[in-house]
């Protein structure tokens, strides 16, 4: 393998999953409180369905699962 | 920590072997299953942190690398038959690795000890399973650090991210291990490195050998990356219904913490475990596909066994 560059995204987006999300210092929900980041990597929840809004918290693989967004 | 006591006639031989380094001898052969994990828990321990009342040359002594090729020879084969009688051996495209190990998590029908712990568990039975758990639990993460230097370079750099993360993110208060001592402390149970092993069932004391041989072997980097994808890929869930079950339980507090870390964190690492981590290494080295899903098989698999086995204890159907 040649000594090439690689992808490195700051945002993927996961299929029917969270948006993972890398090297942000904080984030703001939707009802407007910024929340601190801690992590590297933080998983942000697409499917609103999370119980700690808005970090996945994996529900969206107990949910069915509709048009891949 | 100190050695374990022995469970039979090989582990007998071994405590005494690694407690006085001048005894000569052939090794026998074990007399019971629970006799062989803890002997071969014990040759592992020497390469992580070790035991005050052991030689710390045992870690290379060739009679003793002997005696834990045969045991990781014999654990090895039982872990492959078993996945073959599962009929879940068909290799993967070296592309779609990430999606049969999504697969693979999906169809796993093993017992939940999280669920038993959300609803029905009492305090004993909590407190039991912290026990059990506390085996790995204290030196989480420390198999997959071997694996760093045998990886391919976006499968290295994912491992790091992941580990990284486990490890604190350079803040000691947050190493998972330790936030996991923190919380058996506050529970009422002793959060000292290998503090219970002496109580930890044959099942649970596989699971941690199954995770070592992968960590420790470069033949079987591809099985570890796999137990680590599977891992973090069941982690979020069960850990959200540990941390309800500790609160309906009124045991809130750090040992809580650390399960409500784990549902965040976890969500994060089984997307860089599956698709950065082993999706990478089977593109980069697609003969190492097989053993990726072999090796989240075997967490899978290990993990119900042990799950099983608490369950029928404490009279569960699981
Ligand atoms: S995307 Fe994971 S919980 Fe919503």
């Amino acid at each position: 393998m040649s000594a090439r560059d690689f992808d490195h995204p700051d945002v993927v987006l996961v299929p029917y999953g969270p948006m993972l999300l890398r090297g942000a210092e904080s984030v703001q929900d939707a009802d407007g409180t910024v929340h601190r980041v801690e992590r590297p990597v933080v998983a942000l929840c697409r499917c609103e369905k999370s119980s700690r809004l808005p970090w996945c918290d994996g529900t969206h693989k107990v949910i069915p699962r509709g048009p891949r967004t | 920590m100190r050695l374990p006591k022995p469970r039979g006639v090989l582990s007998e031989w071994l405590v005494a072997r690694l407690a006085e380094p001048g005894l000569t001898g052939e090794a026998p052969a074990p007399d019971s299953r629970d006799d062989e994990s803890i002997a071969l828990w014990t040759l592992h321990e020497l390469s992580f942190r070790g035991f005050e009342d052991a030689d710390e040359r045992a870690e290379w002594d060739p009679g003793l690398l002997g005696v834990r090729r045969d045991l990781e020879e014999a654990l090895e084969e039982r872990l492959r038959s078993r996945w073959s009688e599962a009929g879940r051996d068909s290799t993967p495209r070296a592309g779609g690795v990430p999606e049969a190990l999504e697969e693979l998590v999906a169809e796993d029908d093993g017992p939940s000890l999280a669920d038993h712990v959300r609803r029905h568990a009492d305090r004993d039975q909590v407190l039991e399973l912290l026990r059990q758990r506390s085996v790995y639990h204290l030196k989480e993460s420390d198999p997959s650090a071997f694996v760093v230097p045998r990886l391919p370079v976006r499968a290295k750099a994912a491992l790091m991210a992941l580990q990284f993360d486990e490890y604190g993110d350079g803040d000691p208060n947050r190493l998972h291990s330790h936030l996991f001592a923190r919380g058996l402390e506050a529970v009422g149970l002793r959060p000292e490195y290998g503090a219970y092993v002496d109580d930890a069932l044959t099942e649970n004391l596989e699971m941690n050998n199954a995770g070592s041989l992968f960590g420790l072997h470069r033949r079987l980097r591809g099985a570890a990356m796999g137990h680590l994808a599977a891992f973090e890929m069941t982690s979020s869930l069960p850990s959200r219904k540990m941390v309800q079950g500790l609160d309906r339980l009124g045991l809130a507090g750090p040992m809580a913490d650390y399960y409500d870390e784990h549902v965040e964190a976890d969500a994060v690492h089984e997307h860089l475990a599956a698709r950065d981590i082993c999706g990478t290494l089977a593109e980069d080295e697609p003969d190492q596909a097989e053993d990726i899903l072999f090796g989240a098989f075997t967490c899978l698999d290990v993990e119900a066994r042990f799950a099983t086995v608490m369950l029928d204890t404490w009279g569960v159907a699981g």
